[in-house]
Protein backbone atom coordinates (compact mmCIF):
# COMPACT_ATOMS: atom_id res chain seq x y z
CA UNK A 1 0.00 0.00 0.00
CA UNK A 2 1.22 2.84 -0.81
CA UNK A 3 1.43 6.13 1.47
CA UNK A 4 -1.47 8.05 0.30
CA UNK A 5 -3.35 4.76 0.35
CA UNK A 6 -2.37 4.29 3.97
CA UNK A 7 -3.74 7.99 4.62
CA UNK A 8 -7.21 7.06 3.12
CA UNK A 9 -7.52 3.61 4.02
CA UNK A 10 -9.36 3.19 7.54
CA UNK A 11 -7.48 0.58 9.26
CA UNK A 12 -9.82 -1.14 12.82
CA UNK A 13 -7.87 0.36 16.54
CA UNK A 14 -8.56 -3.29 17.93
CA UNK A 15 -7.41 -0.85 21.28
CA UNK A 16 -4.43 -2.39 20.66
CA UNK A 17 -2.44 0.45 22.73
CA UNK A 18 -4.83 0.17 25.29
CA UNK A 19 -2.08 -2.86 27.29
CA UNK A 20 -3.24 -3.89 30.53
CA UNK A 21 -4.79 -1.38 31.54
CA UNK A 22 -7.45 -1.99 29.82
CA UNK A 23 -10.99 -3.29 30.38
CA UNK A 24 -11.63 -6.02 33.64
CA UNK A 25 -14.50 -7.90 33.78
CA UNK A 26 -15.48 -10.43 36.91
CA UNK A 27 -18.87 -12.35 37.27
CA UNK A 28 -19.76 -13.81 39.96
CA UNK A 29 -21.96 -17.08 39.48
CA UNK A 30 -24.35 -17.82 41.77
CA UNK A 31 -27.33 -19.82 39.97
CA UNK A 32 -26.91 -23.62 39.09
CA UNK A 33 -29.84 -23.99 36.82
CA UNK A 34 -29.01 -24.35 33.10
CA UNK A 35 -30.56 -21.36 32.12
CA UNK A 36 -28.79 -19.38 34.70
CA UNK A 37 -25.43 -20.81 33.97
CA UNK A 38 -24.97 -19.76 30.26
CA UNK A 39 -25.48 -16.05 30.58
CA UNK A 40 -21.82 -16.26 32.54
CA UNK A 41 -20.38 -18.35 30.35
CA UNK A 42 -21.83 -16.47 26.98
CA UNK A 43 -20.55 -13.17 28.36
CA UNK A 44 -17.37 -14.48 29.58
CA UNK A 45 -16.96 -16.02 26.23
CA UNK A 46 -17.44 -12.94 24.21
CA UNK A 47 -14.85 -10.64 26.60
CA UNK A 48 -12.13 -13.01 26.19
CA UNK A 49 -12.59 -12.49 22.50
CA UNK A 50 -12.38 -8.70 22.88
CA UNK A 51 -9.46 -9.18 24.76
CA UNK A 52 -10.80 -8.28 28.08
CA UNK A 53 -9.46 -10.42 31.37
CA UNK A 54 -12.29 -11.90 32.52
CA UNK A 55 -12.46 -13.60 35.64
CA UNK A 56 -15.57 -16.15 36.71
CA UNK A 57 -16.37 -16.78 40.62
CA UNK A 58 -18.65 -19.35 41.39
CA UNK A 59 -20.44 -19.64 44.83
CA UNK A 60 -23.84 -21.13 46.02
CA UNK A 61 -25.37 -23.28 43.53
CA UNK A 62 -23.51 -22.01 40.62
CA UNK A 63 -20.95 -24.54 42.42
CA UNK A 64 -22.77 -27.15 39.68
CA UNK A 65 -21.20 -25.34 36.99
CA UNK A 66 -17.87 -26.40 38.43
CA UNK A 67 -18.29 -29.23 40.19
CA UNK A 68 -17.17 -32.51 38.33
CA UNK A 69 -20.40 -34.46 39.19
CA UNK A 70 -22.95 -32.11 38.01
CA UNK A 71 -21.77 -29.55 35.13
CA UNK A 72 -22.33 -31.74 32.34
CA UNK A 73 -26.46 -32.45 34.16
CA UNK A 74 -27.34 -29.00 35.01
CA UNK A 75 -31.43 -28.48 34.50
CA UNK A 76 -33.67 -25.89 33.37
CA UNK A 77 -37.34 -25.60 35.52
CA UNK A 78 -40.07 -24.05 33.82
CA UNK A 79 -41.67 -23.76 37.72
CA UNK A 80 -42.32 -20.21 38.81
CA UNK A 81 -40.92 -18.93 35.49
CA UNK A 82 -43.59 -17.09 33.51
CA UNK A 83 -41.67 -16.72 30.63
CA UNK A 84 -42.45 -19.79 29.63
CA UNK A 85 -45.88 -18.90 28.74
CA UNK A 86 -46.90 -22.27 29.99
CA UNK A 87 -49.69 -23.05 32.41
CA UNK A 88 -48.01 -23.21 36.00
CA UNK A 89 -50.57 -25.49 37.16
CA UNK A 90 -48.60 -28.10 34.89
CA UNK A 91 -45.20 -26.98 35.08
CA UNK A 92 -44.23 -28.98 38.53
CA UNK A 93 -45.94 -32.13 37.39
CA UNK A 94 -43.47 -35.42 37.40
CA UNK A 95 -41.04 -35.45 34.28
CA UNK A 96 -41.68 -31.58 33.20
CA UNK A 97 -38.14 -30.72 34.83
CA UNK A 98 -36.27 -33.21 32.00
CA UNK A 99 -38.59 -32.56 29.44
CA UNK A 100 -37.82 -28.58 29.45
CA UNK A 101 -34.05 -29.50 30.32
CA UNK A 102 -33.87 -31.95 26.57
CA UNK A 103 -35.88 -29.13 24.92
CA UNK A 104 -33.41 -26.28 26.18
CA UNK A 105 -30.41 -28.35 25.39
CA UNK A 106 -31.57 -29.38 22.04
CA UNK A 107 -32.48 -25.85 21.01
CA UNK A 108 -28.84 -24.80 22.51
CA UNK A 109 -27.40 -27.45 20.20
CA UNK A 110 -29.44 -26.41 17.32
CA UNK A 111 -27.83 -22.81 17.42
CA UNK A 112 -24.03 -24.15 17.85
CA UNK A 113 -23.73 -23.23 21.60
CA UNK A 114 -21.50 -25.37 23.02
CA UNK A 115 -22.42 -27.87 26.43
CA UNK A 116 -21.26 -26.47 29.92
CA UNK A 117 -18.45 -28.44 30.33
CA UNK A 118 -16.83 -27.67 26.32
CA UNK A 119 -18.08 -23.72 27.43
CA UNK A 120 -15.41 -24.24 30.56
CA UNK A 121 -13.14 -25.84 27.92
CA UNK A 122 -13.55 -22.81 25.66
CA UNK A 123 -12.93 -20.08 28.74
CA UNK A 124 -10.25 -21.78 30.10
CA UNK A 125 -8.17 -22.38 26.77
CA UNK A 126 -8.70 -18.21 25.72
CA UNK A 127 -7.32 -17.22 28.93
CA UNK A 128 -10.72 -16.66 31.30
CA UNK A 129 -9.83 -16.81 35.28
CA UNK A 130 -12.23 -19.38 36.78
CA UNK A 131 -12.47 -19.43 40.65
CA UNK A 132 -14.46 -21.15 43.45
CA UNK A 133 -15.74 -19.46 46.76
CA UNK A 134 -14.26 -21.39 50.10
CA UNK A 135 -17.38 -20.71 51.85
CA UNK A 136 -19.33 -23.06 49.64
CA UNK A 137 -16.91 -25.59 49.03
CA UNK A 138 -16.58 -25.99 53.15
CA UNK A 139 -20.65 -26.21 52.91
CA UNK A 140 -20.90 -28.85 49.79
CA UNK A 141 -17.61 -30.58 51.37
CA UNK A 142 -15.79 -30.18 47.80
CA UNK A 143 -12.21 -29.71 47.36
CA UNK A 144 -10.37 -28.62 44.27
CA UNK A 145 -9.75 -32.28 43.32
CA UNK A 146 -13.91 -32.32 43.29
CA UNK A 147 -14.01 -29.02 40.57
CA UNK A 148 -13.10 -28.04 37.16
CA UNK A 149 -9.48 -29.05 36.14
CA UNK A 150 -9.18 -25.28 34.98
CA UNK A 151 -10.57 -23.74 38.45
CA UNK A 152 -7.47 -21.64 39.41
CA UNK A 153 -8.36 -21.68 43.28
CA UNK A 154 -10.60 -22.05 45.95
CA UNK A 155 -10.65 -18.77 47.35
CA UNK A 156 -12.44 -16.39 50.42
CA UNK A 157 -14.57 -13.21 50.16
CA UNK A 158 -11.21 -11.40 50.84
CA UNK A 159 -9.06 -13.13 47.88
CA UNK A 160 -12.07 -12.03 46.01
CA UNK A 161 -12.05 -8.49 47.04
CA UNK A 162 -8.25 -8.28 45.51
CA UNK A 163 -8.97 -10.35 42.72
CA UNK A 164 -11.94 -8.23 41.74
CA UNK A 165 -10.33 -4.52 42.25
CA UNK A 166 -10.82 -1.93 39.51
CA UNK A 167 -13.46 -4.86 37.40
CA UNK A 168 -16.52 -4.20 36.10
CA UNK A 169 -18.42 -6.80 38.15
CA UNK A 170 -21.42 -8.43 37.23
CA UNK A 171 -23.97 -10.82 39.85
CA UNK A 172 -25.80 -13.70 37.99
CA UNK B 1 -18.22 3.46 2.08
CA UNK B 2 -14.33 3.95 1.64
CA UNK B 3 -12.81 2.62 -1.86
CA UNK B 4 -9.34 2.44 -2.17
CA UNK B 5 -6.36 1.09 -4.80
CA UNK B 6 -4.00 -1.11 -3.55
CA UNK B 7 -1.77 -2.32 -6.38
CA UNK B 8 -3.42 -0.58 -8.85
CA UNK B 9 -6.79 -2.54 -8.03
CA UNK B 10 -9.98 -0.86 -5.74
CA UNK B 11 -11.11 -2.89 -2.58
CA UNK B 12 -14.00 -2.09 -1.47
CA UNK B 13 -13.62 -1.40 2.59
CA UNK B 14 -16.75 -0.83 5.43
CA UNK B 15 -16.13 2.00 7.97
CA UNK B 16 -13.79 0.44 9.95
CA UNK B 17 -11.44 -1.01 7.06
CA UNK B 18 -12.98 -4.33 6.61
CA UNK B 19 -13.18 -5.64 3.11
CA UNK B 20 -16.67 -5.68 2.02
CA UNK B 21 -16.14 -8.48 -1.15
CA UNK B 22 -13.96 -10.90 0.02
CA UNK B 23 -13.60 -11.79 -3.64
CA UNK B 24 -11.11 -8.84 -3.75
CA UNK B 25 -9.14 -10.51 -1.10
CA UNK B 26 -5.56 -12.45 -1.95
CA UNK B 27 -2.15 -13.41 -0.14
CA UNK B 28 -0.63 -10.22 -0.97
CA UNK B 29 -3.21 -8.19 0.38
CA UNK B 30 -3.55 -10.60 3.27
CA UNK B 31 0.09 -9.32 4.18
CA UNK B 32 -0.58 -6.12 3.93
CA UNK B 33 -3.76 -5.52 6.32
CA UNK B 34 -1.71 -8.01 9.02
CA UNK B 35 1.01 -5.01 8.72
CA UNK B 36 -1.70 -2.57 9.10
CA UNK B 37 -2.50 -4.30 12.32
CA UNK B 38 1.15 -4.85 13.92
CA UNK B 39 1.40 -8.92 12.74
CA UNK B 40 3.36 -10.71 10.24
CA UNK B 41 1.89 -13.75 8.66
CA UNK B 42 3.37 -17.15 9.06
CA UNK B 43 2.34 -20.05 7.25
CA UNK B 44 0.05 -21.24 10.13
CA UNK B 45 -1.66 -17.73 10.51
CA UNK B 46 -2.76 -18.37 6.24
CA UNK B 47 -3.77 -21.70 7.04
CA UNK B 48 -5.83 -20.57 9.71
CA UNK B 49 -7.25 -17.63 7.23
CA UNK B 50 -7.74 -20.20 4.42
CA UNK B 51 -10.49 -22.31 6.34
CA UNK B 52 -11.90 -18.86 7.87
CA UNK B 53 -12.55 -18.24 4.47
CA UNK B 54 -13.59 -21.72 2.60
CA UNK B 55 -16.21 -21.48 5.89
CA UNK B 56 -17.57 -17.99 5.14
CA UNK B 57 -17.65 -18.96 1.59
CA UNK B 58 -19.81 -21.93 2.31
CA UNK B 59 -21.70 -20.48 5.09
CA UNK B 60 -22.19 -16.96 3.71
CA UNK B 61 -21.12 -15.75 7.73
CA UNK B 62 -17.45 -15.83 9.08
CA UNK B 63 -16.74 -18.28 11.33
CA UNK B 64 -16.69 -17.82 15.13
CA UNK B 65 -13.76 -18.42 17.29
CA UNK B 66 -15.98 -21.54 18.65
CA UNK B 67 -16.61 -22.64 14.99
CA UNK B 68 -12.55 -22.45 14.55
CA UNK B 69 -11.96 -24.45 17.03
CA UNK B 70 -14.52 -27.12 17.14
CA UNK B 71 -14.95 -27.46 13.46
CA UNK B 72 -11.48 -25.73 11.96
CA UNK B 73 -10.09 -27.83 14.54
CA UNK B 74 -7.48 -24.53 15.33
CA UNK B 75 -7.00 -24.78 19.59
CA UNK B 76 -8.29 -21.26 21.10
CA UNK B 77 -5.36 -21.09 22.99
CA UNK B 78 -3.65 -20.75 19.29
CA UNK B 79 -5.75 -18.57 17.52
CA UNK B 80 -4.82 -16.17 20.85
CA UNK B 81 -1.26 -16.53 20.17
CA UNK B 82 -1.51 -15.88 16.67
CA UNK B 83 -3.98 -12.97 16.87
CA UNK B 84 -3.47 -11.58 20.19
CA UNK B 85 -6.43 -10.23 22.06
CA UNK B 86 -9.24 -10.22 19.59
CA UNK B 87 -8.24 -13.25 17.72
CA UNK B 88 -11.80 -13.24 15.93
CA UNK B 89 -11.73 -9.80 14.71
CA UNK B 90 -8.42 -9.75 13.28
CA UNK B 91 -9.10 -12.92 11.80
CA UNK B 92 -11.60 -11.41 9.93
CA UNK B 93 -9.73 -7.93 8.90
CA UNK B 94 -6.50 -10.31 7.47
CA UNK B 95 -9.05 -12.89 5.72
CA UNK B 96 -10.85 -10.03 4.43
CA UNK B 97 -13.98 -10.94 5.70
CA UNK B 98 -16.72 -9.33 8.00
CA UNK B 99 -16.75 -9.50 11.56
CA UNK B 100 -18.58 -12.48 12.78
CA UNK B 101 -22.28 -12.08 14.13
CA UNK B 102 -22.67 -15.02 16.10
CA UNK B 103 -22.47 -14.77 19.61
CA UNK B 104 -20.83 -17.90 20.36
Amino acid sequence: MTASDAMTAPIPSFDDDEEDGGRKLVMICSKGSLDMAYPGLVLANAALGEGIETHLFFTFWGFDIINKKTMAALKFTPVGNPATHMPQMLMGLPGMTSFATHMMKKQMDGLGVPDVPEFLDLIHGAGGHLWACRMSADMMHLEEDDLYDGVEAIISASDFMEISAGAQTIFI
Amino acid sequence: MPVVTIHEREVHLDEEGFLTDPSEWDEQLAHELAANIGLELSPRHLEVIAFARADAAEHGETPTLRRMTAVGGFPTKELFQLFPKKPAKKLSYVAGLQKPVGCV
